[in-house]
């Protein structure tokens, strides 16, 4: 797919991949075999009729395979650029042995893109009102799915969210050049037109529980993500130029930081940045800072191997020029006499036995320790799910970790009338699980409200 | 949106506003804070709720203008609507039968401690309230504070009412009472929650002070708010405000707080100098 050119993007927060000319998209989609029994649709968690929809592409007719997409996915220009395709849809298209799988995710956002360019979406006609009321508290992916579906068919949503803007992580934590905000309000105020209604500056379990809300609500759905931010608990954490990735991120694309000082909350320009972690939070920071004008490397204690991240965005953040550490753990932050970071203490390492999640455990090196000259750090090694609503929840169970236990087939809780989906539940994970974990939430809950 | 009712300077750069926030007010309890944007696109901060309107639904919100957003704040005039107001955050101030309650309040904190103050005298505590400020021409409230004090005391730098100096005195004050303290409770700027946490220490009292690092979301999502308190990392906005006052790295929040010293600066230049005139 065409990209902004390496020189060019680093500068910028526009998009990077710049999309598919219905040429090139025509051409792809016509290189599909439309398997009898596709493979892809076991890849993609919400099983979409992706033979289907690329048939369309390849006959012209976008429209009709617009309607396909969203039979099954209510976001399909986020999904098209955010999913990791390669381990799910593209990882199990037939063409993948010979090396020319099908660009399903590329194909997808060409797609949601085109409707796009045709101006105002038809809204269909509302539902008989089924007279049925749900919160919905998050507006993420899990809760905008809900919303979503719920609506659809007939019953009043109401969405409940912390930020003042809707989104989740789409909007506070993926940066601009993977994801524009565009695209992300224009679903919003697509479901708004369906009816829903968004009531932003609300935090569940402190302006009101979840036990309040059940009085004036038939049924919750919990969609509150993975939103606490972990620390590696080492010397020096708390000096100043040490971030949360959460932190980082949230200045950035939720307030805009970046175009500091026409808007106000402020962003520092650093030169020196580390990024600690190795998975998408990672990549999206270290070029982010890149972008401010930093010298940006990512800190991972193991190698490229095995880095989380989607391997396209990595890729790009290596031709953008970030510099990457491997089989480097930070152990000590050391500040100067300002209480500013200056420099970081590291580890080599080298990879021991499989562990438990069956990658080669990354062990130190005695003696290696070795020191980087830094101006800041961005803490991205992970995120569990906010206590705040389990604390205020009597009765909802809560695993080891903080997150909510729920049905995985039908998002039901250990409450009646709760259902919960999405990184709350998982723990962090993916906007296309938080979404399927929507829809069944949705089904559920709309069984639910139809005994009633 | 939220309604502004009211704004008022009530003394020299401190600023008085009264809004509608239904919700919030109803949910509301002493020495909790909430998340303010005073336009589109505005920066976030926190300000603690100095009294409040459970009927009417209204907060009243007692605040320095300091910077940027604090500006833009004492702008606004009634009619005006702010873009949000979340909350209420943090936790509750702790209210128990303590016996002798000193409640120190400085600059914004004397509006903040207010409630408080209410809170403790219902519980039957003895209040005394210590109202520190740089000149007798700032202090404020003191009608509405000896309403739910026992007594009052001010301490002015400048000595032009009350005691000359700064909390330095404080021992003195303790001294001069007829019983002991059992509790002190201070709000307002981190040198004053310092100062006062120094002075109590010696005394053996308990001391509770409300921390005020930066934030952004204050839900315990960005970390920006971690405080050092014994030892161990806390986040202000999830964990506190109130923390043990003799507990607190103090360095460390002082030079938390400075992070955006140069930024803050820039931020007033740029976005002032054609805003002079005040939009109505
Ligand atoms: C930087 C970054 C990059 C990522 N990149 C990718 C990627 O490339 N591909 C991919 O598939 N996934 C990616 N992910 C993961 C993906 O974004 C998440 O898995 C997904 O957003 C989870 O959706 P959710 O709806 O469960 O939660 P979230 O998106 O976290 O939304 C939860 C919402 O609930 C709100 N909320 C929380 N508590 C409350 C409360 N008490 N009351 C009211 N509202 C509340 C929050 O403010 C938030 O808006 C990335 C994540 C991050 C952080
Ligand atoms: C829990 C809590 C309650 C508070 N209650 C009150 C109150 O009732 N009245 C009042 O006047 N002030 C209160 N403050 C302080 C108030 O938040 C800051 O004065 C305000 O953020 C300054 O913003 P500014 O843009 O006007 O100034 P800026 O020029 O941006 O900053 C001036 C100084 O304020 C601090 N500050 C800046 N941004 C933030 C931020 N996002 N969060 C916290 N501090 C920041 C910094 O130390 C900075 O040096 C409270 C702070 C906290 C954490
Ligand atoms: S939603 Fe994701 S997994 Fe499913 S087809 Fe689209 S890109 Fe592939
Ligand atoms: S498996 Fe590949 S070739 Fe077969 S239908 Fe799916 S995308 Fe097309
Ligand atoms: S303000 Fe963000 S975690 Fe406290």
């Amino acid at each position: 797919m065409p990209k902004q050119a390496a020189e060019v993007r680093r500068h910028n927060f526009s998009e990077v991949a710049l999309g598919y000319s219905v040429e090139h998209a025509v051409e792809e989609a016509r290189r599909c075999l439309n398997c009898k029994k596709p493979k892809c649709v076991l890849g993609c968690p919400v099983e979409i009729d992706i033979p289907g929809f690329i048939r369309c592409i390849a006959e012209r007719d976008f429209s009709s395979g617009v309607s396909v997409l969203k039979e099954k996915n209510l976001l399909p220009a986020i999904c098209g650029r955010v999913c990791p395709q390669e381990e799910q849809c593209e990882e199990t298209c037939i063409l993948l042995k010979k090396g020319g799988q099908i660009a399903i995710g590329r194909l997808e956002r060409f797609l949601a893109d085109w409707e796009a360019r045709q101006g105002e979406l038809e809204i269909p006609k509302s539902p008989a009102a089924t007279g049925k009321k749900v919160a919905v508290v998050g507006g993420g992916p899990a809760g905008l799915t809900v919303a979503g579906d719920l609506i659809k068919l007939g019953h009043q949503v109401i969405i409940f969210e912390a930020l003042h803007k809707m989104g989740g992580v789409l909007i506070y934590g993926i940066p601009e050049f993977r994801l524009p905000k565009a695209i992300v309000s224009r679903e919003v105020d697509y479901l708004k037109k369906l009816g829903v209604e968004v009531i932003t500056d609300f935090v569940v379990g402190k302006t009101r529980t979840v036990d309040s809300l059940l009085q004036e609500f038939d049924a919750i759905f919990i969609g509150s993500g993975a939103g606490l931010p972990w620390f590696m608990d080492i010397p020096g954490e708390n000096l100043n130029g040490v971030y949360s990735a959460n932190e980082y991120l949230t200045r950035m694309n939720l307030m805009k930081g970046y175009l500091f000082p026409r808007f106000p909350t402020p962003i520092k320009e650093h030169k020196r940045v580390a990024v600690v972690g190795g998975g998408n939070v990672a990549m999206d920071c270290a070029r982010t800072a890149l972008r401010l004008g930093a010298e940006a490397r990512i800190i991972y204690r193991r190698s490229r191997q095995e880095l989380p991240a989607r391997e396209e965005e990595v890729e790009n953040a290596e031709e953008e020029g970030v510099i990457f550490d491997f089989l480097t753990l930070p152990i000590r932050y050391i500040g100067n006499e300002n209480g500013w970071i200056k420099e970081i203490e590291c580890l080599r390492m080298e990879l021991g036995e499989p562990d438990s999640s069956g990658r080669r455990r990354p062990v130190p090196i005695e003696g290696s320790e070795f020191i980087l000259p830094m101006d800041a750090a961005i803490c991205a090694i992970g995120n569990s799910p906010n206590p705040l609503i389990a604390a205020s929840t009597p009765g909802l169970e809560v695993g080891k970790r903080g997150n909510i236990v729920a049905d995985e087939e039908s998002g039901k809780t250990s409450r009646e009338r709760v259902w919960a989906g999405g990184d709350v539940v998982t723990g962090a994970a993916t906007v296309i699980l938080a979404m399927g974990a929507g829809r069944k939430a949705a089904r559920s809950i709309h069984e639910h409200l139809s005994s009633l | 949106m939220f309604k502004l009712l009211e704004t008022q300077m009530i003394v020299p750069n401190i600023h008085l506003v009264t809004l509608e926030a239904p919700a919030i007010a109803s949910e509301i309890r002493p020495g909790q804070f909430v998340i303010v944007r005073a336009e589109e696109e505005g920066e976030r901060i926190p300000l603690s709720v100095s009294d409040w309107d459970r009927e009417k639904g209204t907060l009243t919100i007692i605040f320095m203008n300091v910077g940027n957003t604090t500006g833009k704040l004492a702008s606004l005039r009634g009619g005006q609507n702010l873009p949000t107001v979340v909350g209420p955050l943090g936790n509750a101030t702790e209210i128990e039968k303590f016996g002798t309650v000193l409640c120190l309040g400085g600059c914004y904190g004397i509006g903040s401690i207010f409630p408080i103050a209410r809170g403790l005298k219902e519980k039957e505590n003895k209040v005394i309230t210590v109202i520190e400020a740089r000149s007798s021409y700032l202090c404020y409230w003191e009608e509405k504070l000896e309403q739910v004090s026992d007594r009052i005391v001010s301490i002015t730098r400048d000595g032009t009412k009350g005691y000359r100096g700064h909390v330095d005195r404080l021992p003195e004050i303790i001294k001069s009472l007829d019983e002991p303290v059992d509790r002190m409770i201070i709000n307002g700027c981190t040198f004053l929650l310092k100062k006062g946490s120094d002075a109590s220490r010696p005394l053996g009292i308990k001391t509770v002070v409300s921390l005020n690092p930066i934030m952004i979301d204050g839900t315990g999502m960005c970390g920006v708010c971690r405080v050092t308190v014994g030892g161990s990392t806390k986040f202000a906005c999830v964990d506190g405000p109130d923390f043990d006052g003799h507990q607190v790295d103090w360095a460390e929040l002082l030079q938390r707080r400075r992070t955006y010293m140069p930024e803050e600066v820039t931020s007033m230049r740029t976005s002032r100098c054609e805003e002079h005139v005040v939009k109505r």
